[in-house]
């Protein structure tokens, strides 16, 4: 069951954003999403199929042509989601991506940006986003539906931006990972580390990472996730109390991700120009690095602080 | 295309100092950012400079009737100043046409369409 969480929560975002580019809605979008889930579910008893993905889409669009037709008239009225002339609607393996940019878009708020992309982008249900947003439910829903009211109505447009708006957006988008990843640690503090937003966050980076190989903020902040991941298990002692980074045991830390965090991260910092998670994720580095407390390369977090 | 509405607001002690040079100046601003919008693929479909908010009144309509005031709706130090209708293709083109209008503070809101206009 495990093994077919991981199937839908890749697939999700996927799903939903070719659906919304089929159907210009993204509503509509997200209730096929969930749709094609609860059938894979009834009928994917035996396994899964060769394309789980490709399966789950195929029927998540479907189903959103039978409402719509069903709906003609009623639909003919409300906003749609805007798209660049031109654009085709057959699944785009750029189409997660334009998910993400519309549901960071900096005309929404930075709530309703983390409400969307926890919804939208990663099938998170309403009651965890707001045990994140520490917040009740109805005003998450409430949140979650204005926001897409805004998108559709102010005409926020379902694309990747051009090349000269890219780093701004592209921050907009990382910030709103690294929120949710920073949520997922809130807990640390009673010894409950929310392993499942934390996985997400990680899951969020690794797709940015994946759909735009040309730039190292992404690849940043995803070495800077598995960094701290890396550190989990010795930041609470046994009693479940947050334990300082002078004072932890670093024999527990994870060393098969620090070695994964430390590649990336010197990729990103090579590669440059060094943005703000490239020099986070160094300082995280150089302390992943040293062997204790009193061996850590101050002089160079010095320096990496004050670039 | 759709249609937003920029609703201008700045401070006001610009009336205090100005002089014709001044407003000779502000003028070209805006005929410079109207060729801006053109240049953007988006077009102004209206807009008008507001004189001074404080010779603006208000009505209010309250269950005993209709009560008039002195001064604007909302008193606040940046009052609005003018307005454009801007058909633009969509919300990132009229945020980027907002930046660079010549304001203090730009409200972009959508036009609200209804059926006739479509």
């Amino acid at each position: 069951m495990a093994e077919m969480d991981e199937v839908f929560r890749e697939a999700w975002p996927v799903v939903v954003a070719s659906t919304a580019r089929l159907t210009g809605d993204l509503d509509l979008a997200e209730d096929c999403a969930q749709e094609a889930v609860e059938r894979a579910l009834r009928s994917w008893a035996d396994g899964a199929p060769d394309n789980p993905v490709g399966w789950l889409t195929t029927v998540a669009r479907r189903v959103a042509l039978d409402r719509l037709r069903r709906e003609a008239t009623l639909r003919r009225k409300l906003p749609l989601l805007v798209e660049p002339a031109g654009d085709d609607d057959e699944p785009g393996p750029t189409d997660p991506l334009r998910l993400v940019f519309t549901c960071c878009h900096p005309a929404l708020a930075v709530e309703s940006q983390v409400a969307l992309t926890l919804r939208l982008v990663c099938g998170v249900d309403v009651a965890a986003i707001a045990a994140v947003l520490l917040t009740g439910e109805a005003g998450v829903a409430r949140r979650i539906t204005r926001a897409k009211q805004k998108i559709a109505t102010a005409r926020i447009p379902f694309r990747v931006p051009p090349d000269d708006e890219l780093p701004a957006r592209l921050d907009a988008v990382l910030t709103v990972v690294h929120l949710v990843h920073t949520a997922g640690h809130r807990g640390s503090r009673t010894g409950l580390r929310n392993t499942e937003l934390t996985g997400r966050a990680a899951a969020l980076a690794r797709m940015l990472v994946r759909l735009l190989p040309a730039e190292p903020e992404p690849q940043a902040l995803l070495g800077l996730i598995l960094l701290t991941e890396a550190r989990g298990p010795a930041r609470t002692d046994s009693a479940g109390d947050l334990v300082l980074l002078a004072d932890q045991d670093r024999s527990r830390w994870d060393r098969a991700l620090i070695g994964r965090g430390l590649a990336l991260t010197t990729a990103a910092l090579r590669r440059g120009p060094r943005g703000r998670f490239a020099l986070q994720a160094g300082v995280a580095g150089l302390h992943a690095m040293a062997p204790s407390w009193a061996e850590t390369d101050w002089a160079q977090i010095v320096t990496t602080y004050d670039a | 295309m759709a249609r937003y509405m920029f609703l201008l607001y700045d401070a006001e002690d610009w009336w205090d100092t100005a002089d014709e040079q001044g407003v000779v100046d502000e003028m070209r601003l805006h005929e410079e950012f109207e060729a801006a919008v053109r240049d953007a693929g988006a077009s102004v479909v209206g807009g008008e400079a507001l004189e001074r908010s404080s010779t603006a009144s208000t009505v209010r309509r309250g269950a005993d009737g209709a009560l008039v005031t002195d001064g604007p709706f909302a008193d606040t130090k940046e009052a609005l100043g003018g307005f454009y209708v801007i058909d633009a293709p969509d919300l990132d083109v009229a945020l980027r046409l907002a930046k660079i209008c010549p304001a203090g503070n730009v409200e972009v809101r959508p036009v609200l369409e209804t059926p006739d206009d479509v």
